[in-house]
């Protein structure tokens, strides 16, 4: 008797958790959500006001997109129960409803499709002023349906069948699966598109300063706050032990990005002999981006570490693609994204509590985590490049430079954001 | 009558409407303006430095009776200046004609 009520409490009590746990992705996922809105002001904020419009049609659309294309196909790739081609990825039988998803844990897709977004998002950055909208549209679209799930299926289900999590693949929310991804795509595009019409003036790259650094701060201020959804979220349970994993993330998380932009606000003080404010509002993103991975793995101190590394890289990286590598990328995506997405996830293997270097785990973490890494990079910037170069054959990827110059605005959406520009007629 | 033009720094700006004030010259329209001129601004954006001559400016457009000329005019040598190069310039010319849309008066009533 006694033990059945036992029984019937344990029950109840594990009910209650898996539902606080299901409600605080919602919640998390609600946060993510609104990081579409930091990434855009970012965008703007950077960049040149001709091409505002355009930039806020970029970040909205491949929200929409993606929503509709990861609910649609991207999902079942992702997480669906049938393994194909060696677990390169999957898909569901019709009965699951996994395709045209249909099944029960919706949390988990709307939690889901947010992060799908989010790497798509991060192109956007880096071709921005100078692509056409209805290229982006497309590589958008096929990145959500097939190139972000593929890779994602890789690790994120968590069970045997993905590779990297049976080889002891360590990236809590993303840093690869996410923004590495991002990242390496933002890179081959950015090549393929090709530098804005002034960039590079008998080959020495010239500033093109952006137009409100209030809008790329009010930008970072989100995707900060978002991140907190964004890695707390990835505990992907709430109660007991998953409270304190789920809160010591957030403040790993917390501490990161504010070792980040301390690092990048001294270091860019120190270089420049001004403090740098686009380069310190990268310097927090660049903290977030690299311990997205780790903050499940690693302690306070070593998300303070990380944050420092990551805010100092972010700056040299900006500089080198910028100056070196010739790739213009306006807000400096590959770099937070690729670049300090890369270098989270090997981090994790000096900084690991369980397993890394620092911590007497040897360096078998650490080549696990090199080889993931790298296999996200090197996945996504194939696919991006066979994208593309279809693309680029086919409808184009640039506009043409009458309309770069007049703006994109004004050619690809026939009106312009800001109303002083607009014809003063009835104003 | 006479029209005052000045370009002045915007830092000078309120010292000098201040001193206007005081002569009586209390009617005057300004905006801001970028132009090119002896001075360059040195920048750094994301690690790359360049400098620029487009300067921002605020432009006065004074118009004053003829016996106001002279003070104006000295009222702004004075104190716009820094002795800095990009203090600023000051165009003088004549005025045909000025009407209060109030009163309808003209001339010297028009303006003060």
């Amino acid at each position: 008797m006694i033990l059945q009520e036992q029984e019937a409490i344990d029950k109840a009590v594990e009910a209650i958790t898996g539902d606080m746990g299901a409600l605080w992705i919602t919640i998390a996922a609600v946060l993510v959500f609104f990081m579409q809105a930091g990434f855009t002001l970012v965008e703007v904020g950077f960049t040149r006001s001709k091409n505002s419009g355009n930039i806020i049609m970029k970040n909205f659309m491949d929200l929409a997109i993606g929503s509709v294309m990861f609910w649609a196909v991207g999902y079942g790739i992702m997480y669906g129960s049938g393994v194909v081609a060696g677990g390169f990825f999957r898909t569901s039988p019709a009965d699951q409803g996994y395709f045209l998803f249909s099944a029960s844990d919706w949390y988990n897709l709307f939690f889901q499709t947010v992060f799908c977004a989010t790497a798509a998002t991060i192109v956007s950055g880096a071709i921005a002023g100078r692509t056409k909208f209805s290229t982006y549209l497309i590589f958008s679209a096929v990145l959500t349906t097939i190139i972000y799930p593929i890779s994602g299926s890789w690790y994120w289900p968590f069970d045997d069948d993905a590779w990297l999590n049976t080889a002891g693949f360590i990236d809590f929310a993303g840093s690869s699966v996410v923004h590495a991804v991002g990242g390496a795509a933002a890179l081959v595009a950015a090549i393929l598109v090709g530098p804005r019409i002034g960039k590079y003036v008998d080959g020495k790259a010239q500033a093109i300063p952006g137009h409100n650094m209030m809008f790329g701060a009010l930008g970072v201020f989100i995707l900060w706050l978002g991140w907190f959804g964004f890695n707390g979220g990835s505990q992907l349970a709430w109660g007991g032990d998953d409270t304190v994993g789920a809160t010591s993330v957030i403040i790993n998380t917390n501490l990161a990005a504010a070792a980040g932009a301390i690092a990048a606000l001294f270091f860019t003080w120190f270089k420049y002999g001004k403090a740098d404010i686009s380069m310190t509002l990268n310097g927090a993103l660049a903290g977030l981006v690299g311990i997205t991975a780790g903050c499940g793995a690693v302690s306070a101190l070593g998300s303070l570490a990380i944050g420092l590394i990551c805010g100092v890289v972010v700056v040299l990286s900006i500089e080198f693609i910028d100056k070196k590598l010739k790739i213009d990328d306006p807000v400096g995506a590959i770099s937070v994204h690729g670049v300090c997405g890369f270098l989270g996830t090997v981090l994790i293997g000096f900084f690991a509590l369980d397993g890394g270097l620092f911590y007497g785990g040897g360096g078998k973490l650490l080549w696990v985590q090199t080889y993931g890494s790298l296999a996200y990079i090197v996945w996504a910037a194939l696919a991006t490049f066979v994208v593309l170069f279809i693309l680029k054959k086919t409808i184009g990827l640039r506009v043409s430079a009458e309309e770069e110059i007049d703006g994109l605005d004004l050619h690809e959406h026939g009106v312009e954001c800001y109303p002083e520009h607009i014809s003063s007629q009835n104003n | 009558m006479k029209k005052v033009e000045a370009i002045i720094r915007k830092s000078k700006f309120d010292e000098v409407k201040k001193a206007l004030h005081q002569i009586e010259v209390n009617f005057f329209s300004y905006w801001d303006v970028t132009g090119v001129g002896n001075e360059k601004q040195g920048h750094v954006y994301r690690g790359i430095s360049y400098s620029t001559s487009d300067i921002q400016r605020r432009y006065l457009v004074i118009v004053v009776s003829d016996d106001f000329l002279e003070r104006t005019v000295n009222v702004l040598l004075d104190t716009a200046s820094t002795g800095n190069v990009g203090d600023g310039k000051i165009f003088v010319s004549d005025m045909i004609e000025a009407y209060r849309i109030r009163t309808k008066e003209s001339g010297h009533a028009g303006i003060n």
